[in-house]
């Protein structure tokens, strides 16, 4: 099979994109979706405070998801469900010479090795792909908790489907170790639900979630909230039976002494994301290490010519907006690039992330490529009170942007003007950071 | 006289909000760095209220249960009593979104809609 355009991911990014393609003049393009519908972790995501930016109004989850999966439906764009990819590579030189005539068209292609119960294992050869696999919880086994493996430890997203969607109860006795969004939405609606949330214990000084989130999941329901505390020990053979808290020191490490042990029956892990990418991997994808996702220019393109990512794949996001927004984009640049509109790169300029700011997306931007703005997403390092967000061209500052408050949880944006950046003699670098007043 | 300490939810910057309560009335608030933290406080205090979100069973239907939401904010203490007067409903598929799974919820005035589709099997 023969695609101009393959989406992989049908969550919201790859809804998203796929409608940007298909608006901007792509017809022949499909979405790959490994589960049985449409619109991805958002399904599970049945709380309220999705697409306030979109839509002006406060949507749950399925809600939210429904409005791009009606788009997409509307707009005739196939998809492929219960389908799984499980290779990503370059098209090989042999196999272009053995082509047709058209051995140009198949240049750049992409091969996509996919696999479902209706048709088995075929491939497909694209023209242009959209990475948009979304993101994985971290694991217990990346988190190095000691203890036996009994059942009840459940990552947060995992119980939530569980919850939220198979209608089922993981436990009774709940403890939460991190304090990400979907840890504390799980503890809301756990208690919900009638579980006894004992606590949630967070590693940080800090909660990685909202403030709204902590208020309303935590505090409503009197749920107690342990900063500098992580578990160190989860007791039980066959089934959970406890696990024990301590606090830790200013290097994360448990200060002896300070354990405690709590009875419960479920462990639940709210410990970070970390965006999806063996099929990246695969392809040979330049990637940055800040992020777990490819680097990308202006045009969300990988390194490799006709691939582009957006929404979580990318980097990991706070608001599905900014997921649907960046995605739009990513659609968009996909059919420049099928149409030969992209314009050939006449000069990246590297954006620098430095001073407590973690990471850009993009890495650099061609002036001659970008549109008439470009919107910078980063994240900070740390937490940050009156402080600002410096912008500088080969080191002179400006722009500077003053904030009353930066959080790792919270991405922050910075809009770059074409005019600006072209009017700047000699512009060889660009550069972000973070100035303490 | 009574205190109480809230954390703004206005903004990431999280103001720890002091207030000094005698009966009804509010005597002083503290610690906010703009308006939006004492309306906010005020507002927790006198007429707290929030959107519920939370599930009802389906019966023959591809899920077991469609997510539900209030239309409105209702009063945070009757959160409790909503979410119990879900658990008395099962619905038959299919379920489409905006269908109101109950009217007024509770006496809120509110009505509870169903979030998601879920199609009969």
């Amino acid at each position: 099979m023969k695609k101009d355009l393959v989406i992989i991911g049908g969550g919201p990014a790859g809804l998203a994109a796929a409608a940007a393609a298909k608006e901007n003049g792509v017809d022949d393009l499909v979405i790959i979706e490994r589960d049985a519908r449409l619109g991805g972790i958002l399904n599970q995501c049945i709380h309220n405070g999705f697409g306030l930016h979109t839509f002006q109004e406060e949507l749950t989850g399925p809600e939210y998801a429904e409005r791009y999966i009606k788009k997409v439906l509307e707009l005739e764009i196939p998809c492929k469900l219960n389908t799984m990819v499980i290779d990503l590579t370059q098209m090989s030189e042999s196999k272009k010479n053995a082509g047709s005539s058209k051995a140009n068209d198949a240049a750049g292609s992409k091969l996509i090795t996919v696999m479902n119960r209706q048709e088995g294992l075929y491939t497909i050869e694209a023209k242009a792909v959209i990475l948009a696999m979304g993101c994985r919880e971290r694991s217990r086994g990346a988190l190095n908790i000691p203890g036996y493996r009994p059942a009840g430890i459940y990552s947060a997203g995992t119980a939530q489907r569980y919850v939220n969607m198979e209608g089922r109860m993981p436990g009774r006795e709940i403890v939460i170790l991190g304090s990400g969004d979907i840890g504390l939405i799980m503890a809301r609606r756990m208690t919900l639900e009638g579980a006894n949330v004992k606590l949630v214990a967070e590693l940080m000084p800090y909660s990685g979630g909202l403030k709204r989130n902590i208020v309303q999941c935590l505090d409503d329901f009197g749920i107690p909230l342990k900063l500098n505390h992580t578990v160190v020990d989860i007791k039980g053979k066959e089934r959970v039976e406890a696990v024990v808290v301590a606090q830790v020191d200013e290097n994360s490490r448990p200060i002896s002494g300070t354990e405690e042990e709590i009875t419960c029956d479920t462990l639940l892990l709210s410990c970070g994301l970390i965006p999806e990418n063996e099929l990246s991997g695969n392809l040979g994808v330049d990637m940055n290490p800040a992020t777990n996702g490819p680097r990308v220019n202006e045009s969300l393109e990988t390194d490799k010519e006709g691939v582009f990512a957006c929404g979580n794949v990318l980097h990991v996001h706070d608001l599905v907006d900014y997921v649907s927004e960046e995605a739009a984009q990513a659609g968009k640049c996909a059919a420049a690039y099928l149409q030969g509109r992209l314009a050939g790169a006449k000069g990246e300029i590297p954006i620098r992330a430095v001073n407590g700011v973690r990471y850009t997306v993009p890495v650099c931007i061609d002036p001659h490529r970008m549109g008439e703005t470009q919107v910078v997403r980063f994240r900070v390092g740390s937490v940050y009170k009156d402080a600002a967000i410096e912008v500088s061209f080969n080191g002179k500052v400006v722009s500077s942007r003053k904030k009353r408050a930066l959080a790792p949880g919270e991405m922050e944006q910075i809009i770059l003007k074409k005019s600006e950046l072209e009017q700047f003699q000699g512009l060889r670098e660009i550069t972000f950071s973070v100035r303490q007043s | 006289m009574e205190k109480k300490e809230f954390v703004c939810i206005g903004c990431p910057l999280g103001c720890n909000v002091a207030v000094e309560t005698e009966g009804k009335d509010i005597k002083s608030i503290t610690g906010n760095t703009c308006p939006r933290g004492a309306d906010y406080v005020t507002k927790e205090l006198t007429d707290p209220r929030r959107i519920v979100t939370s599930l009802v069973r389906v019966k023959g239907g591809e899920l077991p249960v469609v997510s539900v939401k209030t239309v409105a904010d209702i009063p945070r203490d009757k959160i409790g009593e909503c979410v119990k007067a879900l658990k008395e409903i099962v619905l038959q598929a299919p379920v489409c979104i905006g269908d109101v799974v109950v009217e007024n919820v509770c006496g809120t005035g509110v009505n509870v809609i169903a979030t998601k589709n879920v199609e009969k099997v």
